[in-house]
């Protein structure tokens, strides 16, 4: 055989090999083009509703309702035959007073369960309380509302001799305690962040557990620790099942800890189902929808940009 | 005789259950600088992380013998950790200056340490500026004591987490390959300033670079597996080195 033949041979030989897809091209391909489906569902999924939302509410908020009014009125009458009136000031009021009082509990308690999980626990204490925080978050809120109504109801009422113990405390305290065990999480992985070498310096300077926690861990941590702050209060502020049981549900703004109020969540779970679909009183709900929806975007995206840190020191 | 600042008798170390020093005696002279070589793994770091006690942060080592500092044993039961660590300070391999201003990075010692002590700004500046003077940073960084120190450059930081040491006023500096993480021109700015620093302080170095050691320390100390095998002045050891192992080492037979 010439030699040029026999070159010729071998370069097809080769050439079949190397345009021979197997098996594994294949699932690859498949792989990556479920995952991209996968990782651009949620974006559709966020859009959709956001397109949902606003087509049911958006005309209402557009043309017949009162912004003014809506805003500023603190009467919520929307059944009302002759005048109904669409002011949620007191609906503000009320998921207000409720997500701050549940931050002045939530935060103290899911900083200091972080600080303590990141940084002293150690071995199986630090494992086992992690496993317990996780579990926590995973309580169903209205087995929250549940606690609220049945377990903190009688002892409010016992405790400070009120007539009536669904209330702010109530409810800010079962929302704080649901917001925590999320927040205690997201704080931890901040601190966790922090690299080591910056505690070793610091206790090879002498400092103690306490002043490398307080003046290196935390000031390194602050934006991570920041949107763990955040984060709780959109979780908060979008809870509904738990105020809902917890707060009373009395259109109100609160003077004390233990006036009843009602949250703009609550009101929408608790009404929509009775609104005739196309009404005014139905289209004032989804206007009440897109605040809401309005709102946490801001918090999240508020948390998320925290996080990068914009705006820190070069 | 100079006076002994660091001194260690029959100190055996274990992590876990393993055995990495071997009944170590060394007599770290006071105001020198004494360099520690050996072969990766021959426990130099662990004998200079013991000085100061930080080896105990991993929470699983195990001790027995005595290590001195000045005179007094760094075990025993009334040492406050916070006390030994102001009295003998530590440079690790990275550079790891806080997250803070390279002015609060030089005060972050003193201010621990001094506890309800009022100092005014006008002090503080001046533990500053003189901390800093001494390791040759001051007129690189004097317009900018406000910036983040982890935005120096690896030397400069290097050279801040030395001065940072300065303001409490050790006896001691312990340095663990602090040099490594530099370039060559780095490196030898850094042996110029550790040079300097001799007499106002008891250095002892770990190094891998016997050529550092040679050129930048006036003890040497050489250790392999566990044991310190051989302690003399510098140029001794590396001109006439009395064991058969220490020679190897430094001929680079082995190492």
């Amino acid at each position: 055989m010439p030699a040029d033949v026999q070159a010729d041979a071998l370069s097809n030989t080769i050439a079949d090999d190397l345009n021979t897809r197997g098996r594994d091209w294949y699932v690859d391909r498949a792989v990556s083009v479920g995952v991209f489906v996968g990782g651009v569902s949620a974006i559709v999924f966020i859009i959709g509703i956001f397109i949902f939302v606003t087509r049911e509410g958006l005309g209402f908020a557009l043309g017949t309702l009162d912004v003014k009014e809506f805003f500023t009125s603190m009467n919520w009458r929307p059944t009302s035959e002759r005048n109904p009136t669409y002011g949620i000031l007191a609906l503000m009021a009320g998921t207000a007073s409720v997500t701050g009082l549940a931050m002045l509990v939530a935060v103290p308690f899911s900083l200091g369960a972080a600080i303590y999980i990141a940084e002293f626990a150690s071995g199986r204490m630090r494992e086992s309380l992690k496993v317990l925080v996780e579990l926590l978050a995973a309580i169903p809120s209205v087995v929250w509302g549940f606690i609220g109504m049945s377990i903190m109801n009688p002892l409010i009422i016992d405790m400070f001799d009120v007539p009536v113990g669904l209330s702010v405390l109530n409810a800010g305290v079962i929302l704080g305690l649901m917001a925590a065990p999320i927040m205690t999480t997201i704080a931890e992985d901040a601190l966790k962040a922090v690299p080591d070498s910056y505690r070793e310096a610091a206790e090879a300077m002498g400092a103690t557990r306490w002043q490398v926690v307080f003046k290196v861990v935390l000031p390194a941590a602050k934006n991570g620790l920041m949107a763990a702050v955040l984060l709780g209060v959109g979780r908060g502020f979008g809870e509904t099942m738990a105020v809902l049981m917890a707060s009373g549900h009395a259109i109100n703004i609160p003077t004390s800890p233990f006036d009843s109020v009602r949250a703009l969540t609550a009101t929408i779970a608790a009404e929509l189902g009775d609104t005739a679909r196309g009404s005014d009183h139905y289209g004032v709900l989804f206007t009440l929808g897109i605040f809401l929806f309005v709102v946490t975007f801001v918090i999240n995206l508020t948390a998320d940009i925290v996080v990068k840190g914009v705006g820190k020191k070069q | 005789m100079a006076e002994i600042a660091i001194e260690t008798r029959d100190l055996n170390l274990w992590y876990g259950t393993f055995q990495a020093l071997f009944d170590v005696n060394i007599r770290v002279k006071q105001g020198m600088i004494t360099s520690l070589i050996g072969p990766s793994g021959c426990g130099k770091s662990t004998l200079l992380r013991t000085v100061n006690r930080v080896n105990e942060r991993l929470g699983y080592v195990r001790t027995t013998g005595t290590v001195d500092v000045m005179g007094e044993d760094v075990f025993a039961a009334g040492v406050e950790l916070a006390r030994l660590r102001k009295e003998v300070g530590m440079v690790f391999q990275r550079p790891n200056p806080l997250p803070l201003s390279i002015r609060d990075n030089v005060l972050f010692s003193h201010r621990i340490h001094r506890g309800n002590e009022k100092v005014s700004r006008a002090d503080e500046d001046v533990l500053v500026e003189d901390a800093l003077q001494q390791v040759l940073l001051w007129d690189d960084v004097k317009d900018r004591l406000s910036q983040r120190a982890t935005s120096l450059s690896l030397e400069e930081q290097q050279k801040l987490c030395i001065a940072r040491l300065l303001p409490v006023k050790p006896s001691v500096l312990l340095m663990d390959e602090p040099t490594s993480a530099l370039d060559p021109k780095a490196t030898e700015a850094l042996e110029a300033l550790i040079w300097g620093l001799r007499g106002s302080y008891t250095i002892l170095i770990v190094t891998h670079n016997m050529a550092q050691a040679r050129r930048a320390s006036e003890e040497c100390a050489f250790m392999l597996l566990g044991k310190m095998m051989e302690i003399g002045p510098t140029d001794a050891l590396f001109l006439s080195p009395k064991l058969s192992e220490t020679a190897d080492y430094i001929e680079g037979r082995y190492g």
